[in-house]
This record gives structure tokens, C-alpha cells and sequence, in this order.
């Protein structure tokens, strides 16, 4: 209950703060429909040629662009910001002030910094979404919905570990940012189900940057191709990163000693 | 503001192999992070490739004249162009002017550009090192086809430097938007649209729609990608290789030519901001 208590408080302050700045939520539109509006035009270049890509129809493979959108707003409005002020907090030395408050410090260096307006991606991307998934034929039931939401939940936590565990190596490395920097980069692989990239480069984006994974499952939840082992395989993977992570977290902590000058 | 002070070409020379040399003593510090930076680049033309790779197979083995060979050979080369197309951005622009950086900048007796152009010319030649076993690793990967001949391969050693002045020109001009706004990445951005859709970059020329790659004939986009890479990988005969480069000429005199222009516009304007 504090914890609740607590985002609510950090998520109003971020409100007031942001609300000082809206034209910068239509900026954040204008780039949201550009670049939607840019993957739409490359899947009509792919369908223009073809009906179906590795079983994947032009639906389909717009719910799997909507999810992308979403996830990705999601990275960009929320677990970006927080883990990206909390590896400067560990070059700079001010990660002690977190850590002489009274709540458990990941919970607080994980909601502390939230960019509002980037999170207009994430309506896009459900707009995205929902006109795929209207177009489908049949339609999602209902085990299809809710199959998505607990996919896209995992997928959440898969991609907040993951970005939180390279940052957890800034309490050794210090200097981590690059690898924080080239993961945006990788993430575009998440537009495309995984399917369709060679197999090592599939495993790749499954196992060691799971952005593929992350993506292609809920969209696959939604136009039911999902089976329950996937499922599985996504909330195995999604537990085994959250408990890896919170004991790099412990780790790292014990490692650091103040880097202030 | 003298910028005539140095343009005797001996100077100039001497500014281009100066700063050239700079960029190569500074870059060659930082080879994790330039390497870094070329790993990066990656994902996009790999995205391309294996999606139009797909295409291609559920079309039987090619579309628009590419087999999932010779889009492996266009994708990799496509990685080299990237490099060479890397320009100073609008966005650092933006940071020149807000950080007052500018101003230094504009008291040199050279053309601010000049300095611009042989700094990442010779960032070019770190990176033109660090590419080469990146590419050897993606030719093991991906296995294209290609069989340049001599003439093309000439062509597309200078295409690439011609793609180069091109970008630069065009990117520098973009950034000169900064003079007035200090804002620029709305613009910027509808820029790389248009570059991704008209140059080459996003898929080969080919595979676009016809009424497309009409367009693009009149835009200096296809120069910057889809040139230089055709000519290495496509068959563009001597007329079409001949044409490019002449294009490409076209372009750069079109660039220069608006700059000059808004150069004395855009500097009147200037006042400092920043610290």
C-alpha cells in the first residue's frame, strides 16, 4: 500500500511538473505519427508483394507494430528515464541521498523519473492495436484478450529488468551508458516477429536482448496464435529476470561505496 | 565576418589535412565507443534485409530483381555507405548554437563547413578500419552475391565521397534553421522520413512503387544511398554509372549554391546564446 501511495505521489508530481511544458505534447504527436506513419507505409511496401509474411497477415503484423509502439512508449516515457537518472545518480555519487530514505531504494530509483508526454506513444501504439485487431478475422475472444494483457504485462517486466540489470552494472563499471544507448537500437528488431530473422539472430533477440520476444508474444496473444508453452516460457523468463535482478540489485549495492567527490 | 581570408586553395589544404588529422588522433582514443557506435548501426539494415529476405522467398526467390543473395550483398554494402554518410547532424547544430559554441566557430577564417567536412573525413578513416571486420563477419552471416567489375567499383569509390558532400551540404542546411529557431528536430525529422522513402535507404529503389521512384529522380536522396550502392551491387551499365556520379555533381553544386545563400542570411541573424 505505501508502495502504491508512493507512485501516485511521484506519478502527480511528475504531472505538475510536465503540464509546464504542453506544447512539447504535441511535438511528441507530431513524432509518434511520423513514425507510425512511416511503418505503415513499409508494411503496404511488404503486403504490396505478398499476402502473408511467415504466416503473418497484414493485421496481424499491424497489432505487432501497435504492440512495438506501445512497449516502446512505454520504455521511453517511464523505465528510460528512471534507469538513465539512476546510473548518473551512481557516477556522480548521489545515489546516497536514495539510499538514506526509508523505502526500498530500487522501488524508488524505478519511478522516480517519468517523461509524460513520451507516453503519447502508447495511445498511438493502442490505436495501432485495436484497428489491427479489429480487422482480424474471427476476431480475439475474450481467453485471447486476457491472454494479451498478461503477455503485454510479462513483456513489461521482461524489458524493465532487463534495461535495470545493464544499468545494475554501472555499480562496477561505472561508465555504462552506450549499452543503455545501443539497446534503442536493438529494440527496432522488436517491429518484425521474431519469426522471421535467421536463427541465431532469433535466439539472440529472444535470450540474450529478449525485445523480440517481448514484442511478438502479446501480438501473437491477440491474434491467437499464442500457445500455453510460450506463455509459460514468458513468465519463466520473465520471474528468472526479476529475481536476477533484484539479486545484481543487493550485489551492486553491497559493491557501492559513494562515488561523490 | 571575414571568410575570404582563407581561400586560397594551399590554405584551405592545409585546414582539411589539419583537421582531418585531428579527427584521426581523437577517434582512435575512443575505439570501444566507435566500435560501439558501428554495432549500432547494424539492427537497421539488418531489419531491412531479413524482412525483404522473407519477402523474397514467399515470392518464390526474388522480388524487384533482387534474390535474397544479392539483398544480403546491397544490405552489407548499404552498412559501408552508412558509415561514409555519417555528417555532422542538425542536432548539433542545435547544441552550437545553445551552448555558444558557434561563436568560436564563426571567428575562424575558414568556412565553418570546411572544418565540418575534414573533421569526419578523417573520422571516416577510423572507422573505415573498424568496419572492415564487422563486414567480414556479415559476409560470413549473410552470404551475398556480388560480382563488381573494375569500372564499378571506381565509380563507387568516389560515389561514396560524392554521397558524403551531399548529405553534409544538405544536413548543414537543415542545421542552419537553427540561426533562426534554435529548435529543429520537428524539421530534421521529416527529413529522415523523406530519406528513408526516396533515397534507398529503407529498400532498394526497385521495390518501391513506380510513382515513387519517379520522384526520386528529382530529389537528392537516392544520391546519398541508393547510388553509390547500385552502383557496386546493381547493373547499372556505364551510361547509368556515368549519370549518377553526374547527379551526384548536381546535387553537390545545388547544396553549395543555397548555402552560400542562406549562409549570409543565417549569420546576420546570429546573435549568442548560451554560456
Amino acid at each position: 500500500m505505501r508502495a502504491l501511495r508512493l507512485v501516485a505521489l511521484h506519478l502527480r508530481v511528475v504531472a505538475m511538473y510536465e503540464m509546464q511544458y504542453r506544447v512539447n505534447f504535441f511535438l511528441q504527436l507530431f513524432q509518434s505519427l511520423l513514425a507510425t506513419g512511416t511503418g505503415l507505409v513499409v508494411l503496404a511496401l511488404v503486403y504490396g508483394q505478398v499476402n502473408e509474411l511467415n504466416g503473418w497477415s497484414r493485421p496481424e503484423l499491424l497489432v505487432v507494430l501497435g504492440v512495438f509502439t506501445v512497449l516502446g512508449g512505454l520504455i521511453q516515457a517511464v523505465i528510460k528515464p528512471n534507469v538513465v537518472q539512476f546510473m548518473e545518480e551512481i557516477a556522480d555519487g548521489k545515489l546516497d541521498y536514495v539510499l538514506a530514505k526509508p523505502v526500498d531504494a530500487q522501488l524508488l530509483v524505478s519511478i522516480r523519473a517519468v517523461r509524460l508526454w513520451q507516453g503519447v506513444d502508447i495511445l498511438v501504439g493502442a490505436a495501432v492495436m485495436a484497428v489491427g485487431a479489429a480487422r482480424l478475422h474471427p476476431g480475439p475472444g475474450v481467453l485471447a484478450v486476457l491472454g494479451f494483457l498478461v503477455a503485454l504485462g510479462l513483456a513489461a517486466v521482461i524489458v524493465y529488468c532487463f534495461l535495470l540489470l545493464l544499468a545494475t552494472t554501472a555499480f562496477w563499471f561505472v561508465r555504462v551508458d552506450t549499452f543503455v544507448e545501443s539497446f534503442d537500437g536493438i529494440y527496432q528488431a522488436g517491429r518484425w516477429p521474431v519469426g522471421i530473422y535467421p536463427n541465431w539472430l532469433r535466439l539472440g533477440l529472444t535470450v540474450v536482448v529478449p525485445v523480440g520476444f517481448a514484442v511478438t508474444v502479446p501480438a501473437q496473444a491477440l491474434t491467437g496464435q499464442l500457445t500455453w508453452p510460450t506463455l509459460a516460457g514468458a513468465a519463466g523468463l520473465a520471474i528468472a529476470l526479476a529475481v536476477v535482478t533484484r539479486v545484481c540489485w543487493r550485489l551492486g549495492l553491497r559493491h557501492y561505496s559513494g562515488a561523490s567527490s | 565576418m571575414s571568410t575570404r581570408t582563407v581561400s586560397r586553395p594551399r590554405a584551405l589544404f592545409d585546414v582539411y589535412r589539419t583537421e582531418a588529422r585531428m579527427a584521426v588522433a581523437r577517434e582512435s582514443q575512443y575505439r570501444m565507443r566507435n566500435v560501439m557506435s558501428l554495432v549500432g548501426f547494424l539492427t537497421e539494415p539488418i531489419v531491412y534485409l531479413a524482412v525483404w529476405t522473407a519477402v523474397a522467398n514467399a515470392k518464390g526467390g526474388s522480388v524487384g530483381g533482387y534474390t535474397p543473395g544479392t539483398l544480403a550483398a546491397y544490405f552489407i554494402v548499404w552498412t559501408l555507405v552508412r558509415n561514409m554518410n555519417v555528417v555532422f547532424t542538425p542536432y548539433g547544430f542545435e547544441w552550437r548554437i545553445r551552448s555558444g559554441e558557434m561563436s568560436g566557430r564563426l571567428l575562424r577564417p575558414a568556412h565553418p563547413i570546411h572544418h565540418d567536412l575534414a573533421y569526419f573525413a578523417g573520422w571516416k578513416v577510423v572507422w573505415l578500419a573498424m568496419w572492415l571486420p564487422i563486414a567480414a563477419a556479415l559476409v560470413l552471416l549473410f552470404r551475398p552475391v556480388l560480382h563488381p567489375e573494375p569500372l564499378e567499383i571506381a565509380v563507387f569509390a568516389v560515389a561514396i565521397w560524392g554521397a558524403y558532400l551531399v548529405r553534409s551540404l544538405f544536413q548543414w542546411l537543415i542545421g542552419l534553421v537553427t540561426f533562426f529557431t534554435t529548435r529543429v528536430a520537428a524539421i530534421f525529422e521529416i527529413y529522415a522520413v523523406a530519406e528513408l522513402m526516396f533515397s534507398g535507404r529503407l529498400v532498394p529503389m526497385s521495390l518501391m512503387p513506380r510513382r515513387v521512384q519517379t520522384v526520386a529522380n528529382y530529389l537528392p536522396f537516392k544520391s546519398t544511398f541508393g547510388f553509390p550502392i547500385e552502383a557496386l551491387v546493381g547493373q547499372l551499365g556505364t551510361r547509368g554509372l556515368l549519370l549518377g556520379l553526374a547527379t551526384q555533381l548536381l546535387w553537390i553544386g545545388v547544396g553549395s549554391g543555397l548555402l552560400a545563400l542562406t549562409w549570409r542570411a543565417a549569420v546576420r541573424r546570429y546573435s549568442a546564446v548560451g554560456n
